[in-house]
Protein backbone atom coordinates (compact mmCIF):
# COMPACT_ATOMS: atom_id res chain seq x y z
CA UNK A 1 0.00 0.00 0.00
CA UNK A 2 1.33 3.45 -0.88
CA UNK A 3 2.12 6.04 1.76
CA UNK A 4 -0.80 8.20 0.61
CA UNK A 5 -3.06 5.22 1.17
CA UNK A 6 -1.60 4.76 4.66
CA UNK A 7 -2.20 8.39 5.54
CA UNK A 8 -5.78 8.17 4.24
CA UNK A 9 -6.35 4.96 6.20
CA UNK A 10 -5.02 6.38 9.48
CA UNK A 11 -7.05 9.58 9.11
CA UNK A 12 -10.28 7.80 8.24
CA UNK A 13 -9.71 5.21 10.99
CA UNK A 14 -9.36 7.92 13.64
CA UNK A 15 -12.40 9.82 12.37
CA UNK A 16 -14.55 6.67 12.12
CA UNK A 17 -13.71 5.69 15.72
CA UNK A 18 -14.37 9.21 17.01
CA UNK A 19 -17.67 9.32 15.14
CA UNK A 20 -18.70 5.92 16.51
CA UNK A 21 -17.81 6.94 20.07
CA UNK A 22 -19.79 10.17 19.72
CA UNK A 23 -22.73 8.15 18.38
CA UNK A 24 -22.91 5.76 21.32
CA UNK A 25 -22.06 8.28 24.05
CA UNK A 26 -24.01 11.40 23.06
CA UNK A 27 -26.95 12.27 25.25
CA UNK A 28 -28.74 14.23 22.52
CA UNK A 29 -29.82 12.05 19.57
CA UNK A 30 -29.04 14.80 17.05
CA UNK A 31 -25.39 14.80 18.14
CA UNK A 32 -25.41 11.01 17.82
CA UNK A 33 -26.75 11.38 14.27
CA UNK A 34 -23.95 13.81 13.40
CA UNK A 35 -21.43 11.36 14.89
CA UNK A 36 -22.95 8.65 12.69
CA UNK A 37 -22.55 10.97 9.69
CA UNK A 38 -18.84 11.52 10.47
CA UNK A 39 -18.40 7.76 10.88
CA UNK A 40 -20.07 6.99 7.55
CA UNK A 41 -18.22 9.64 5.53
CA UNK A 42 -14.86 8.52 6.92
CA UNK A 43 -15.70 4.87 6.18
CA UNK A 44 -16.47 5.90 2.60
CA UNK A 45 -12.97 7.38 2.47
CA UNK A 46 -11.57 4.14 3.88
CA UNK A 47 -13.32 2.15 1.12
CA UNK A 48 -11.24 4.15 -1.37
CA UNK A 49 -8.04 2.74 0.14
CA UNK A 50 -9.48 -0.74 -0.55
CA UNK A 51 -10.15 0.04 -4.24
CA UNK A 52 -13.92 0.01 -3.75
CA UNK A 53 -14.82 3.23 -5.54
CA UNK A 54 -18.40 2.31 -6.43
CA UNK A 55 -19.14 1.13 -2.88
CA UNK A 56 -17.71 4.38 -1.47
CA UNK A 57 -20.17 6.29 -3.65
CA UNK A 58 -23.03 3.96 -2.67
CA UNK A 59 -22.08 4.36 1.00
CA UNK A 60 -22.34 8.15 0.69
CA UNK A 61 -25.60 7.98 -1.27
CA UNK A 62 -27.43 5.40 0.84
CA UNK A 63 -26.11 6.05 4.35
CA UNK A 64 -25.25 9.75 4.39
CA UNK A 65 -27.99 10.62 1.93
CA UNK A 66 -30.86 8.43 3.09
CA UNK A 67 -30.34 6.71 6.45
CA UNK A 68 -28.92 9.67 8.41
CA UNK A 69 -31.56 11.96 6.91
CA UNK A 70 -34.22 9.46 7.98
CA UNK A 71 -32.81 9.46 11.54
CA UNK A 72 -32.76 13.27 11.66
CA UNK A 73 -36.31 13.35 10.29
CA UNK A 74 -37.54 11.01 13.02
CA UNK A 75 -35.72 13.07 15.69
CA UNK A 76 -37.54 16.14 14.35
CA UNK A 77 -40.86 14.26 14.28
CA UNK A 78 -40.58 13.05 17.88
CA UNK A 79 -39.25 16.32 19.28
CA UNK A 80 -38.20 16.66 22.93
CA UNK A 81 -39.13 13.03 23.72
CA UNK A 82 -36.20 11.88 21.55
CA UNK A 83 -33.93 12.58 24.51
CA UNK A 84 -34.19 9.86 27.16
CA UNK A 85 -33.10 10.67 30.70
CA UNK A 86 -30.18 9.00 32.48
CA UNK A 87 -30.47 5.30 33.14
CA UNK A 88 -31.43 4.27 36.63
CA UNK A 89 -30.44 1.02 38.28
CA UNK A 90 -29.23 -2.22 36.76
CA UNK A 91 -25.62 -1.11 37.23
CA UNK A 92 -24.36 -4.69 37.47
CA UNK A 93 -25.74 -5.94 34.16
CA UNK A 94 -24.71 -2.79 32.30
CA UNK A 95 -21.17 -2.94 33.68
CA UNK A 96 -21.02 -6.64 32.91
CA UNK A 97 -22.14 -6.21 29.28
CA UNK A 98 -19.66 -3.39 28.77
CA UNK A 99 -16.81 -5.39 30.32
CA UNK A 100 -17.55 -8.52 28.28
CA UNK A 101 -17.75 -6.49 25.07
CA UNK A 102 -14.43 -4.73 25.77
CA UNK A 103 -12.76 -8.05 26.66
CA UNK A 104 -13.94 -9.75 23.46
CA UNK A 105 -12.93 -6.76 21.31
CA UNK A 106 -9.49 -6.58 22.90
CA UNK A 107 -8.92 -10.31 22.42
CA UNK A 108 -10.08 -10.31 18.78
CA UNK A 109 -8.37 -7.08 17.69
CA UNK A 110 -5.01 -7.78 19.32
CA UNK A 111 -4.90 -11.28 17.86
CA UNK A 112 -5.85 -10.01 14.38
CA UNK A 113 -3.76 -6.84 14.25
CA UNK A 114 -0.57 -8.47 12.91
CA UNK A 115 -2.28 -10.93 10.56
CA UNK A 116 -0.98 -10.14 7.14
CA UNK A 117 -1.60 -11.18 3.56
CA UNK A 118 0.04 -9.69 0.46
CA UNK A 119 -2.21 -7.10 -1.13
CA UNK A 120 -1.28 -8.03 -4.68
CA UNK A 121 -2.15 -6.01 -7.75
CA UNK A 122 -5.80 -5.43 -8.51
CA UNK A 123 -6.97 -5.32 -12.09
CA UNK A 124 -7.84 -2.02 -13.72
CA UNK A 125 -11.62 -2.39 -13.31
CA UNK A 126 -11.55 -3.79 -9.75
CA UNK A 127 -14.23 -2.01 -7.72
CA UNK A 128 -15.31 0.32 -10.49
CA UNK A 129 -18.83 0.59 -11.85
CA UNK A 130 -17.86 -1.71 -14.70
CA UNK A 131 -16.24 -4.41 -12.59
CA UNK A 132 -18.74 -4.53 -9.74
CA UNK A 133 -21.67 -4.06 -12.11
CA UNK A 134 -20.57 -7.02 -14.23
CA UNK A 135 -20.17 -9.12 -11.07
CA UNK A 136 -23.64 -8.20 -9.79
CA UNK A 137 -25.46 -8.64 -13.10
CA UNK A 138 -23.70 -11.85 -14.11
CA UNK A 139 -23.21 -13.79 -10.86
CA UNK A 140 -25.71 -12.27 -8.43
CA UNK A 141 -28.62 -11.36 -10.65
CA UNK A 142 -31.27 -13.29 -8.69
CA UNK A 143 -30.15 -11.92 -5.27
CA UNK A 144 -30.15 -8.45 -6.84
CA UNK A 145 -33.78 -8.84 -7.90
CA UNK A 146 -34.67 -10.32 -4.50
CA UNK A 147 -33.09 -7.35 -2.73
CA UNK A 148 -35.21 -4.98 -4.83
CA UNK A 149 -38.32 -6.87 -3.71
CA UNK A 150 -37.04 -6.71 -0.12
CA UNK A 151 -36.68 -2.93 -0.33
CA UNK A 152 -40.17 -2.64 -1.81
CA UNK A 153 -41.62 -4.77 1.01
CA UNK A 154 -39.68 -2.68 3.54
CA UNK A 155 -41.18 0.54 2.15
CA UNK A 156 -44.73 -0.85 2.25
CA UNK A 157 -44.12 -2.34 5.71
CA UNK A 158 -42.72 0.92 7.08
CA UNK A 159 -45.76 2.82 5.82
CA UNK A 160 -48.13 0.18 7.24
CA UNK A 161 -46.41 0.13 10.66
CA UNK A 162 -45.93 3.86 11.08
CA UNK A 163 -49.43 4.82 9.84
CA UNK A 164 -51.77 5.97 12.57
CA UNK A 165 -54.74 3.68 13.05
CA UNK A 166 -56.27 5.39 16.05
CA UNK A 167 -58.23 8.19 14.39
CA UNK B 1 -0.26 -1.77 7.11
CA UNK B 2 -1.63 -5.22 6.41
CA UNK B 3 -5.11 -6.61 6.19
CA UNK B 4 -4.94 -7.29 9.93
CA UNK B 5 -5.11 -3.56 10.66
CA UNK B 6 -8.42 -3.35 8.86
CA UNK B 7 -9.72 -6.40 10.72
CA UNK B 8 -8.67 -4.97 14.10
CA UNK B 9 -10.30 -1.65 13.29
CA UNK B 10 -13.50 -3.44 12.22
CA UNK B 11 -13.49 -5.39 15.49
CA UNK B 12 -13.14 -2.15 17.47
CA UNK B 13 -15.97 -0.50 15.53
CA UNK B 14 -18.19 -3.56 15.99
CA UNK B 15 -17.41 -3.51 19.72
CA UNK B 16 -18.32 0.18 20.00
CA UNK B 17 -21.63 -0.55 18.26
CA UNK B 18 -22.34 -3.60 20.43
CA UNK B 19 -21.50 -1.71 23.63
CA UNK B 20 -23.78 1.13 22.56
CA UNK B 21 -26.60 -1.27 21.78
CA UNK B 22 -26.24 -3.05 25.13
CA UNK B 23 -25.79 -0.07 27.45
CA UNK B 24 -27.97 2.68 25.95
CA UNK B 25 -31.72 2.79 26.55
CA UNK B 26 -32.59 5.30 23.83
CA UNK B 27 -34.14 3.38 20.94
CA UNK B 28 -32.85 5.87 18.35
CA UNK B 29 -29.27 5.44 19.52
CA UNK B 30 -29.68 1.67 19.66
CA UNK B 31 -30.74 1.72 15.98
CA UNK B 32 -27.69 3.87 15.17
CA UNK B 33 -25.50 1.31 17.00
CA UNK B 34 -26.91 -1.42 14.75
CA UNK B 35 -25.84 0.67 11.76
CA UNK B 36 -22.33 0.92 13.25
CA UNK B 37 -22.13 -2.87 13.56
CA UNK B 38 -23.35 -3.43 9.98
CA UNK B 39 -20.80 -0.92 8.69
CA UNK B 40 -17.92 -2.64 10.45
CA UNK B 41 -18.82 -5.91 8.73
CA UNK B 42 -18.53 -4.12 5.37
CA UNK B 43 -14.94 -3.12 6.22
CA UNK B 44 -14.02 -6.79 6.75
CA UNK B 45 -15.68 -7.88 3.49
CA UNK B 46 -13.94 -5.18 1.47
CA UNK B 47 -10.53 -5.80 3.06
CA UNK B 48 -10.62 -9.53 2.27
CA UNK B 49 -11.95 -8.84 -1.22
CA UNK B 50 -9.01 -6.49 -1.84
CA UNK B 51 -6.62 -9.32 -0.87
CA UNK B 52 -8.36 -11.87 -3.11
CA UNK B 53 -8.97 -9.38 -5.90
CA UNK B 54 -9.55 -11.89 -8.70
CA UNK B 55 -13.32 -11.62 -8.19
CA UNK B 56 -15.84 -9.23 -6.65
CA UNK B 57 -17.63 -11.57 -4.21
CA UNK B 58 -16.89 -9.48 -1.10
CA UNK B 59 -17.95 -6.23 -2.70
CA UNK B 60 -21.19 -7.83 -3.92
CA UNK B 61 -21.85 -9.00 -0.35
CA UNK B 62 -21.11 -5.51 1.01
CA UNK B 63 -23.53 -4.09 -1.56
CA UNK B 64 -26.30 -6.40 -0.31
CA UNK B 65 -25.44 -5.59 3.33
CA UNK B 66 -25.87 -1.87 2.57
CA UNK B 67 -29.26 -2.54 0.93
CA UNK B 68 -30.47 -4.67 3.86
CA UNK B 69 -29.22 -2.03 6.33
CA UNK B 70 -31.26 0.62 4.54
CA UNK B 71 -34.39 -1.55 4.69
CA UNK B 72 -33.70 -2.31 8.37
CA UNK B 73 -33.36 1.40 9.19
CA UNK B 74 -36.66 2.21 7.47
CA UNK B 75 -38.60 -0.55 9.23
CA UNK B 76 -36.89 0.07 12.59
CA UNK B 77 -37.69 3.77 12.54
CA UNK B 78 -41.29 3.00 11.56
CA UNK B 79 -41.56 0.67 14.57
CA UNK B 80 -40.02 3.43 16.73
CA UNK B 81 -42.64 5.94 15.55
CA UNK B 82 -45.46 3.47 16.21
CA UNK B 83 -44.02 2.71 19.67
CA UNK B 84 -43.75 6.43 20.42
CA UNK B 85 -47.44 6.88 19.51
CA UNK B 86 -48.41 4.28 22.12
CA UNK B 87 -46.01 5.05 24.99
CA UNK B 88 -45.07 8.72 24.39
CA UNK B 89 -41.43 7.81 25.09
CA UNK B 90 -38.66 5.97 23.25
CA UNK B 91 -37.02 4.54 26.38
CA UNK B 92 -36.65 0.81 25.78
CA UNK B 93 -36.89 0.13 29.53
CA UNK B 94 -40.60 0.97 29.18
CA UNK B 95 -41.10 -1.46 26.30
CA UNK B 96 -42.97 -4.29 27.98
CA UNK B 97 -46.13 -4.48 25.89
CA UNK B 98 -45.43 -8.11 24.92
CA UNK B 99 -44.07 -9.21 28.29
CA UNK B 100 -47.20 -10.53 29.99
Amino acid sequence: MTSAGTILFVTTAIFSMVGALVTVSARRPLRAAIGLLVHIVSLAGMFLTLDAQLLAAIQLLVYAGAVVVLFVFVIMLIGPAAEVGPIQGRIASRTMSLAVTIAIVLAVSTSLAYYDLPWGAASQEFGTVEGLGMAIYSKALVPFEVISITLLVAIVGAVAVARSRTE
Amino acid sequence: MGVGTYLALAAVLFGIGAAGFLTRRNMLIQLMSIELMLNSVNVVLLAFNRVHSANHEGQVFAFFVIAVAAAEAAVGLAILVAYYRIKKTIDTDDARLLKY
